[in-house]
């Protein structure tokens, strides 16, 4: 308990330390205006990595229950293949939806020509 | 990063339509796809006999594995609505695949197709509904309490609508992150053969999406048959 405590707070510091240091920098308009496009592609990477990590978690319940399936009983070995797979795809869809995100977030950039022209001038 | 290279627009430019097949290159292959699964059709039904022959017999397989399939899933009233069904499978499998051949490129890798396929499987499973039980089709949005159907009807709603995003960004997403990992890959590091490995998993991958968005269809038109609870 006092173990993941300090782990999680350990975490948010650093986050924050991480974080704060866009804010603390001197900058000027043009700099300001790229740090939108930086913090886009930040955006882009690191939600990828935590969806990513939630998936690997889920298929391994999945994989687990559907192998534990099979040793019982490798007659239904068929079936409960089949639906393990059927599993693994819709789990794998979650990871899929931040990856979409990610990809509008770098290719498909919305507001990128209002914000771009807000620092113009 | 855009492809290198792609035949059908290719052969579009030589004819004079180059601009739109540059536009809107995943319109062209899924017209490819459309005449290829046409002309097999075609060739499967032209000497249709008891002992089936070549032909005949792949075709056999398909469409019998896929009925049992379904049938087993939807029980024997949804053995009208598997035409559509088996389509979905067999159009969105022939297309996943093609983007595994180079010069050519999968037209669900853009999420026009996938949202267009989407939108007739939801359709339809109102159309399922509303021809089965009338209109006390709106009983399944309810809920079994009556003071809380309206709350229900908004979360059904969103739920329905959730359906269809949910069946055409997995596809689009599965497909275009495929698209780009083989691009990458094969600019990184394309003599050393580096995509091989993704292009193996792009098999599985083409396989089990048509499957589950297939599946999912028969899963959302058993719903729709079935009785309120």
């Amino acid at each position: 308990m006092f173990k993941k405590l300090s782990f999680s707070t350990l975490g948010s510091a650093f986050l924050l330390l991480a974080l704060s240091t866009v804010a603390y920098a001197a900058e000027e308009t043009a700099i300001a205006g790229l740090r939108y496009f930086a913090i886009s592609v930040l955006a882009a990477g690191a939600p990828v990595g935590f969806a990513a990590f939630g998936c690997g978690l889920g298929m391994g319940n999945a994989i687990r229950g559907g192998l534990e399936g099979i040793a019982r009983n490798p007659e239904a070995s068929g079936k409960v293949t089949v639906t393990m797979l059927i599993g693994l795809a819709l789990i794998e869809a979650l990871t899929i939806y931040a990856l979409v995100i990610a990809l509008i977030l770098i290719y498909a950039h919305p507001q990128s020509a209002t914000i771009a022209a807000l620092f113009a001038h | 990063m855009e492809h290198p290279i792609l035949f059908l627009p290719a052969l579009f430019d030589a004819i004079g339509l180059g601009h739109f097949a540059h536009q809107c290159p995943h319109v062209i292959y899924s017209w490819f796809v459309m005449l290829f699964l046409i002309v097999c059709g075609f060739l499967a039904t032209k000497g249709i006999s008891m002992v089936p022959t070549k032909w005949q017999n792949v075709f056999e397989v398909v469409i019998g594995g896929l009925e049992d399939f379904t049938v087993d899933i939807t029980g024997e009233d949804g053995r009208r609505f598997f035409p559509i069904l088996a389509t979905v499978f067999i159009y969105i499998f022939v297309q996943n695949l093609i983007g595994l051949m180079p010069g050519l490129l999968p037209p669900t890798a853009n999420l026009n197709t996938n949202l267009s396929m989407a939108i007739v499987v939801f359709i339809m499973t109102h159309v399922i509904g509303v021809m089965t039980h009338g209109p006390k089709y709106i009983k399944q949005f309810t809920g079994p309490i009556w003071w809380l159907a309206p709350l229900l009807l908004v979360l059904e709603t969103i739920g329905h609508l959730a359906r269809v995003m949910s069946l055409s960004i997995r596809l689009f997403g599965n497909m275009m992150g495929k698209e780009l990992v083989l691009l990458i890959l094969f600019v990184l590091a394309g003599a050393y053969f580096a995509p091989f490995p993704m292009l193996v998993l792009g098999l599985l991958v083409c396989f089990i999406q048509a499957f589950v968005f297939y599946l999912l269809s028969t899963m959302y038109f058993t719903l729709a048959l079935e009785e309120a609870h």
